[in-house]
């Protein structure tokens, strides 16, 4: 009898199992289009999708995280439709996704600028880019070098898979971060950290610390950058000095897709940055594309 | 139809042919006995064949995963040099002009987390597995022991977040710095989740020491207390000690939470209070965007092949540390 029991849940199982990989293919329709990357990207790109999904029932949109090298890298491996970049792919993965048959299709759908958070308590409000580089290479490690109390800087950066990493690294830092620094997972880590920290200095996208208003997030101070010693300082905060470029670390956020796109992601797409889609992106505290790159989008087809 | 076996004559007339008779019904019964032995052999052959087939399984997974990592890994290692390997402490594969592979650094924040874990668990593990075996009543024994395998059930991500919120302020204020995301952070929430090994194990070793050896010291005057430090405890050591590897090897290999609660900064420290980054965050944060079949690709399985050795060797040493307590024991 016992042996007939096992017998009979042997047979329950692999049918259940049988069934679901007859079912599995089935379930990921045509209609299907997942979106993978840039942590800085994730929240903005889901809030965009639900919209879009509400417009168009018949298509789903599956959004993740990871950062912007994971995002790139599943693009190459053909796991996602559309990969999410907050820096611009890189020589080496242009010539890992051609040699992998996939040639990268950059959209820009937003613009932001990556903010230098510190605690509310910290004097500094206002530095320059070489003081940034040099804080965030541990060269300068305590804060009384840059007018504040006598403390050692306490680092928060981001691991790195991040675009935010890379681009920060290849615009500002211009070498390597210091092996000092705290890599956490994403910007939200990062606020939540520099929040508990009052001796933190931290970089995140600007979504995550300012809202449309221009309200900065309580608890979080936002440093004020300058381009030279002698230039003017300015605040991500506000929609003109990014708009105008005048806050000096401004940068496109992206969509990278395998060749043109067409059905479902070319009408998200289009969707994103259409005046609709971009009042959405200011109300998650980014920025509208800028003219440049919007030119640039329409070059591209879209 | 077979043939049939009814009697022609009845046994009374016939004696001879009685036994002839009861010796057809006998073959008869063998037969059926015997189909019914065969079927059943067969079935426990198979079942059999199944277990050694699984069992062979889990030899043939170690071998492969053992030389996965060293193939993977080799590659690198060619390329590099054992000495830029281990002989260095920078690691910045990502690196803005030249890409470094010192792997010292991660191997001594694994070890400095494990340590700092073991240090606080044993103490507290070993004390807590005496008072379940030896005072608690079997009231609250059957309470405590299952609540502290409980302990082993959290997921790894729900002990690190309590790393982040709870166990990070308490040391920053504790010890007077700015944030608490460091090796002894690390250390604590490792032995939070290695304490139900140890526990568990250390339980199961003391109280397999024999009645006898306790109620011998009670008779020669001992109290509870040197019963426990100079009897019992002595005679389970090899089973607390195996505990002990046992719980060292899960602390060694546990990515989530120190990940989550070490800061991960990969600078070379010995300090507890500095932030950390172990082997097991570095390959799970950085497998996820290395390009394939790049030198940093193959050095993340150096590092893996690292940590598998020396995972292997605790296990290894608990094992025969173990085996030799249960020879002790019979």
């Amino acid at each position: 009898m016992r042996i007939l029991n096992v017998r009979v849940w042997m047979l329950v199982i692999g049918v259940a199992i049988g069934g679901f990989a007859l079912i599995g293919p089935e379930a990921q329709g045509q209609n299907m289009i997942q979106v993978k990357g840039s942590d800085s990207e994730v929240n903005l790109v889901q809030r965009l999708a639900e919209v879009f999904m509400q417009k168009n029932p018949a298509v789903k949109i599956g959004v993740t995280g990871g950062g912007s090298g994971t995002g790139i890298a599943a693009l190459i491996n053909k796991q996602t439709d559309i990969a999410n970049s907050s820096r611009e792919i890189q020589p080496k993965e242009e010539e890992a996704a051609k040699s992998a048959g996939v040639q990268p299709f950059r959209v820009v759908i937003a613009t932001d600028a990556i903010s230098i958070i510190t605690h509310p308590s910290n004097r500094v409000s206002k530095l320059t880019l070489e003081q940034i580089g040099k804080i965030f290479k541990g060269e300068i490690t305590n804060w009384k070098e840059v007018g504040s109390k006598d403390a050692k800087i306490s680092l928060y950066g981001r691991q790195s898979n991040s675009g935010t990493f890379v681009f920060l690294r290849d615009s500002v830092l211009k070498g390597d971060y210091s092996p000092n620094m705290k890599a956490m997972n994403g910007n939200a880590q990062i606020a939540e950290a520099v929040k508990r920290d009052a001796e933190g200095i931290g970089y995140v996208a600007v979504g995550y610390v300012v809202n449309e208003k221009e309200e900065v997030m309580e608890g979080i101070k936002i440093v004020d950058v300058a381009k030279e010693a002698k230039s003017t300082a300015y605040t991500p905060a506000k929609m003109e000095n990014v708009m105008s470029l005048k806050y000096p670390i401004t940068r496109p956020l992206n969509h990278y897709t395998n060749g043109k796109p067409a059905g479902g992601v070319l009408d998200f797409l289009r969707f994103e940055i259409s005046g609709e889609g971009q009042k959405i992106v200011r109300k998650e505290g980014f920025f509208p594309v800028q003219k440049d790159w919007m030119e640039f989008n329409r070059k591209q087809g879209l | 139809m077979e043939e049939p076996y009814e009697p022609s004559v009845t046994i009374e007339e016939a004696p001879v042919e009685k036994a002839w008779l009861h010796k057809r019904i006998d073959t008869k019964d063998k037969t059926i006995a015997f189909r019914k032995l065969r079927a059943r052999r067969l079935n426990e052959i198979l079942i059999e064949k199944f277990f050694f087939i699984n069992g062979l399984l889990a030899i043939l997974i170690l071998l492969s995963i053992f030389s996965l990592l060293f193939v993977k890994g080799f590659p690198a290692i060619k390329e590099l040099g054992w000495k830029s390997f281990f002989g260095s402490s920078v690691w910045i594969p990502n690196s803005y002009s030249t890409p470094q592979y010192g792997i010292l650094s991660l191997i001594t924040s694994t070890l400095m987390v494990t340590i700092g874990a073991l240090v606080i668990a044993v103490p507290l593990g070993v004390a807590c597995a005496a008072f379940i075996s030896q005072v608690a009543s079997p009231r609250i024994r059957e309470i405590l022991k299952p609540t502290v395998e409980i302990l082993a059930g959290i997921p790894s991500v729900v002990v690190g977040f309590l790393g982040i919120i709870l166990v990070n302020p308490l040391i920053a204020k504790l010890f007077g710095i700015s944030n608490g995301l460091n090796a002894l952070n690390g250390s604590i929430l490792l032995a939070i989740m290695s304490l139900p090994t140890i526990i568990s194990l250390s339980e199961d070793a003391l109280r397999a020491v024999p009645n006898s050896y306790k109620e011998a010291s009670l008779a020669l005057g001992g109290n509870d207390w040197q019963t426990l430090i100079r009897v019992l405890i002595p005679s389970a050591l090899s089973g607390i000690i195996a505990s002990i590897m046992l719980g060292m090897g899960r602390a060694i290999g546990e990515t989530m939470t120190v990940l989550m609660a070490t800061g991960n900064a990969p600078a070379l420290t010995f300090n507890f209070l500095n932030a950390i980054q172990t082997m097991t965050a570095t390959i799970a944060i950085e497998l996820g965007e290395v390009p394939y079949n790049t030198t940093h690709y193959y050095a993340l399985f150096v590092i893996g092949l690292v940590l598998f050795i020396m995972t292997f060797v605790v296990n290894l040493v608990s094992d025969i540390i173990l085996q030799k307590y249960q020879q002790v024991e019979r």
